[in-house]
């Protein structure tokens, strides 16, 4: 998908289930410490009623590219590459015309449902808004909506709910009101920037309950941004791993999760707390820090992170290529040194643990 | 005060941060310079074109008000055989009608003014300060007894209060000062305290506390610098709004009086003119938006280098 | 909000009541109402200074001094006696009062209309030719002493006079001593031609600083979340700025303004001290120059009633603008 061909263009072009397909999108921001690059080179399709994820470390870029999709980037953004919905190009349409897509056909749910919704409006009438905006319905019909919305995102007497100030409600019932937003016209993409991050664990699945339930309704396919890697396992079909700006790694959740192909996306595995291995077993971080993006040097990006870095990393960066199948790629080069190889072999634990060390060495030498 | 948000990564241990001469590798991980937190300041305040430019001409009118009356010809008091003649080389601003010449009037006026108006700064903000820091640190009675004090000073036009105050003294430069420098600070407490009662929620004043620190200690150590980017904002901003409030109480009779003089004076000694003889209008009136011109500007740029959130994404 | 608004007024009797305290010790301290009598040449009888002192009540102690002003205040509506016996304070007060008040009205009015529109406008076009002009303005405004502005432009309005030969613009005075047009349409035009210039001087003494506070409080709403929102809901941008930007900005905006109407009044003083009015301007001044305590108390008292009143409608204003006030 990402290698430009000809023969892809022509493939997508023509493929009526393309919804959303962003070509080569880069964004950049003059600050006062040079050009910030935040998205160098992302391209992705997203085809009707699917699940994406898309995972990363904050500043990987991850929300600035969803937000270049919504247009909804500050005006000091520098954007350029193509971003299409239904084949219609998004970029450069005016503020207006713009309006007409927002909220209809792509809709956005955004980080911190505290400050998202205004405090001096009523939901009900924030959620009527929303309706009215896009259809030719009385007041009384937008509010009866607003009501149904309600209650599809499981708020309780979704009546009275109706006329509450965002302030008498909780976080969690703030964040599925704004879902009940982004579901009001019965989009076709649905982009939930980290929907659950900013609330407490006990809530989180109520709301990712309440997403569910808003792609059920409205069938929309679905953009899942998020570091939480839980998350995405299970509420997306496909993974864009995203590191630096750029994509690393793309693939299947179980491509992802059981034959990782880079380093990162490797790394990032090995950091979850998982269940279903032995209780022995550590954590693996992948230590340093991300790369600043202003004067990004040649090379992968995560050269100083990586335990496989060759002196050929640090001179050019890898594109994404297919790996064991077309549909997963991965931007390494030596994605193939990484069949079958386990977080705990490429990265060391935090701290030694004279029990483990024997095994994890026994590990290595097999 | 906010910390400021820095592009460069956090620093991570023990990794190089330049070029590792021993194998000629670039480190990658920090491509901008980790800065402290005064040079970010310095750095965003200097990129800050107006208020540089403010700060320059404003150190030259200090300059020129308190050195200038000592190389200039004419003491301000000198009486001139030439009376109400228009700026000429003799005499750049003219002479009033008495044969004064404006210019040593002019610098004399500027010095009085400025020196009024740094002092009623200075006043108003280690009072307010203190004000502010108390009230806010101790809460209940304290906080509640000064903050209304402060409310009672500010519902009543502090023109008409500093007036009716100096209305008892003669018009000298410091009674005028520190009557309007103590009626501005219940402005400067007020906004002191609501940054106090902010920090002394933050957790690093909680860990003093619980170290066994003193009140005083956190006070000083703790809350203070941390209050200060508002601080010194507001006491740039107080210059300009003290030159104003010594020219207007003058203007009005009860500040400098004749034959000391200030910009306000001058002012009010030139109205009548206004349209036979405008030198003696236009030019201290000239040069009293010019300090407050500058030090607003200034304070302008303050705000912007202290207070990065505000404007972090500049064209 | 029945509830908060009667919260709201209970809270400013105090307030009242301790100001009352404050400017009665001020006045103790700003000098002595017999001082021009007393330095009279030849000395006037030492019984005639005896009776002065029991007229104005000079003769009894502070606190009994204001406990009996206070008395006849709230009990008879009396401010008590006058230096010049022929006065009586209240009558004087509202006189002046009336005409200094439609000055600071209009002055608020136009500031307040201008300062929204020209903050709100270059918040959205930050950093355009028109953002850099109308800070410019603003600034300066800031930086300019309200009666140099004012001797300014009376001094602009005569020159005018002059040139064309007619009474354009009107420079002195609050109305005409003599009106040829003796009808209630012509006093009202008198008085409103009188006014344009005064309220002109006064109301940028106010927009300068308002525009700044709507822009940044614009700026900063614009970049809020909630905006964010409203715009990815498919909001027209106009919808988005007025319902969702200028409605919160506004909020603030309440607050400064009535913080600011103290300094208002101040700047009315020397507006009317200009332009010659026989406003409140010119009563303090004549209190001050006369000593006249009482006349000095019921001034500032009036001056203090007249803030907290908008302080207090302020408060309202941001109780009906902002629920979570409302419902606090």
């Amino acid at each position: 998908m990402t290698v430009k061909t000809n023969i892809q263009l022509g493939r997508s072009e023509s493929d009526p289930d393309v919804l959303l397909e962003v070509e080569n999108l880069t964004v950049s921001f003059p600050t006062d410490d040079g050009v910030v690059n935040a998205v160098r080179g992302v391209s992705y399709q997203l085809r009707r009623g699917e699940a994406m994820g898309i995972v990363g470390e904050s500043g990987s870029g991850k929300s600035v590219s969803s937000l270049a999709v919504m247009g909804l980037l500050p005006k000091s953004a520098r954007v350029s590459g193509s971003i299409r919905f239904q084949g219609e190009s998004l970029l450069g349409k005016s503020e207006n015309q713009y309006a007409e897509i927002r909220g209809n056909k792509i809709s956005m749910i955004f980080q911190d449902p505290l400050t998202s919704l205004n405090p001096v409006y009523t939901v009900g009438y924030q959620l009527a808004e929303a309706v009215l905006a896009h259809n030719d319905v009385s007041k009384q019909g937008a509010h009866d909506r607003a009501v149904e919305l309600l209650r599809l995102v499981g708020i309780p007497f979704p009546e009275q709910r109706v006329s509450n100030y965002p302030h008498e409600m909780s976080g969690g019932m703030r964040q599925r009101v704004v879902i009940a937003i982004a579901m009001a016209n019965n989009p076709d993409v649905i982009i939930a920037d980290e929907p659950t991050t900013a609330l407490d664990v006990t809530v989180q699945a109520q709301v990712l309950e309440a997403l569910e339930a808003a792609r059920a309704e409205t069938g929309a396919a679905l953009v899942l941004i998020t570091h939480d890697l839980g998350v995405i396992a299970g509420h997306a079909e496909r993974i864009c791993v995203m590191y630096a700006g750029k994509l690393v790694e793309v693939g299947s959740i179980d491509d992802i999760f059981y034959r990782p192909r880079m380093p990162y996306a490797l790394g990032l595995l090995g950091s979850l707390p998982r269940l279903d291995s032995s209780s022995k077993q550590r954590l693996t971080p992948i230590t340093g820090a991300p790369p600043s993006l202003v004067n990004l040097p040649a090379g992968c990006p995560f050269t100083p992170r990586c335990p496989l870095a060759q002196d050929v990393c640090e001179e050019n960066e890898p594109n994404l290529v297919a790996t064991d199948s077309s549909a997963h790629l991965a931007a390494c080069h030596f994605h193939e040194k990484l069949v079958g190889v386990s977080a705990r072999q490429l990265f060391s634990t935090t701290s030694a643990d004279p029990d483990l060390i024997d095994s994890a060495d026994q590990e290595v030498a097999q | 005060m906010t910390e400021p948000t820095t592009k460069a990564a956090a620093p991570s241990a023990g990794k190089p941060v330049a070029t590792d001469p021993a194998t000629g590798r670039v480190e990658r991980e920090f491509t901008v310079k980790d800065r402290s937190q005064f040079q970010q300041t310095m750095r965003r305040f200097l990129r800050h074109k107006l208020a540089v430019g403010s700060l320059i001409v404003f150190l030259l009118l200090v300059l020129f008000a308190f050195v200038g009356p000592h190389l200039w010809k004419y003491q301000y008091t000198t009486i001139t055989p030439d009376n109400s003649v228009p700026p000429s080389m003799k005499h750049p601003f003219g002479t009033d009608n008495l044969g004064h010449d404006m210019f040593a009037q002019v610098l004399r006026g500027l010095q009085q003014s400025i020196k009024v108006a740094l002092s009623i700064a200075l006043i108003a903000t280690v009072g307010g300060t203190l004000w502010g820091t108390i009230s806010g640190y101790y809460k209940g009675f304290v906080d509640n007894a000064l903050m209304r004090f402060a409310d009672l000073i500010l519902t009543i036009p502090s023109l008409a209060l500093a007036a009716a105050l100096a209305n008892n003294f003669s018009g000298s430069w410091w009674i005028i000062a520190i009557i309007l420098g103590g009626l501005a600070a219940p402005y400067v407490g007020r906004v002191v305290r609501g940054m106090v009662l902010s920090i002394r929620e933050r957790e690093y004043v909680e860990a003093a506390r619980a170290l066994g620190a003193s009140d005083i200690r956190i006070m000083l150590r703790h809350l203070v610098p941390n209050a200060f980017a508002v601080v010194v904002v507001n006491a740039t901003l107080l210059v300009a709004s003290g030159i104003l409030a010594e020219t207007s109480l003058s203007f009005l009779g009860f500040g400098v009086r004749p034959p000391d003089t200030s910009l306000g004076v001058l002012i009010t000694l030139g109205q009548g003119a206004v349209n036979t003889r405008p030198w003696l209008f236009y030019f201290p009136g000239l040069f009293i938006i010019l300090v407050a011109l500058t030090v607003n500007f200034l304070g302008d740029g303050l705000r912007d280098a202290l207070d990065p959130q505000q404007t972090r994404q500049r064209r | 909000m029945l509830a908060y608004t009667i919260r709201r007024v209970l809270i400013s009797v105090p307030v009242l009541l301790g100001s009352t305290i404050l400017v009665f010790i001020m006045v103790k301290l700003s000098g002595d109402p017999l001082e021009s009598i007393k330095l009279r040449n030849p000395p006037p009888p030492p019984q005639t200074i005896k009776l002065e002192e029991h007229r104005l009540g000079l003769d009894q102690s502070w606190p009994l001094q204001y406990w009996n002003w206070l008395k006849g205040l709230v009990l008879h509506g009396n401010f008590g006696a006058a230096v010049q016996p022929s006065d009586n304070i209240g009558s004087e007060i509202g006189s002046h009062l009336w005409v200094t008040m439609r000055l600071v009205f209009f002055s608020v009015l136009i500031a307040l209309i201008l300062a929204i529109i020209t903050g709100v406008l270059s918040a959205v076009k930050q950093y355009s030719a028109l953002d850099y002009t109308t800070t410019f303005f603003g600034f300066l405004f800031l930086s300019m002493p309200v009666f140099w502005f004012a001797v300014l432009l009376k001094s602009w309005g005569i020159w005018y006079n002059q040139n064309v030969s007619a009474n354009t613009f009107y420079t002195i005075g609050d109305k005409s001593v003599v009106l040829e047009n003796d009808t209630t349409w012509g006093h009202i035009t008198d008085v409103a031609g009188h006014m344009v210039l005064p309220t002109i001087v006064l109301g940028l003494a106010g927009y300068a600083g308002w525009t700044r506070f709507t822009r940044a409080s614009m700026l900063e709403v614009l970049n809020s979340d909630h905006v964010r929102l409203a715009r990815a809901k498919g909001l027209r941008s106009r919808k988005v700025l007025v319902r969702h930007a200028l409605r919160n900005a506004l909020i603030p905006l309440t607050t400064v303004t009535a913080l600011d109407i103290a300094a208002l009044l101040g700047g009315a003083i020397l507006t009317e001290t200009v332009f010659q009015w026989q406003g409140m301007g010119a009563l303090f001044v004549q209190s001050l120059r006369d000593k006249d305590a009482h006349l000095m108390m019921g001034w500032l008292l009036v001056s203090a009633t007249i803030v907290i009143l908008f302080n207090l409608i302020a408060d309202l204003l941001y109780g009906v603008l902002d629920p979570r006030i409302r419902h606090a």
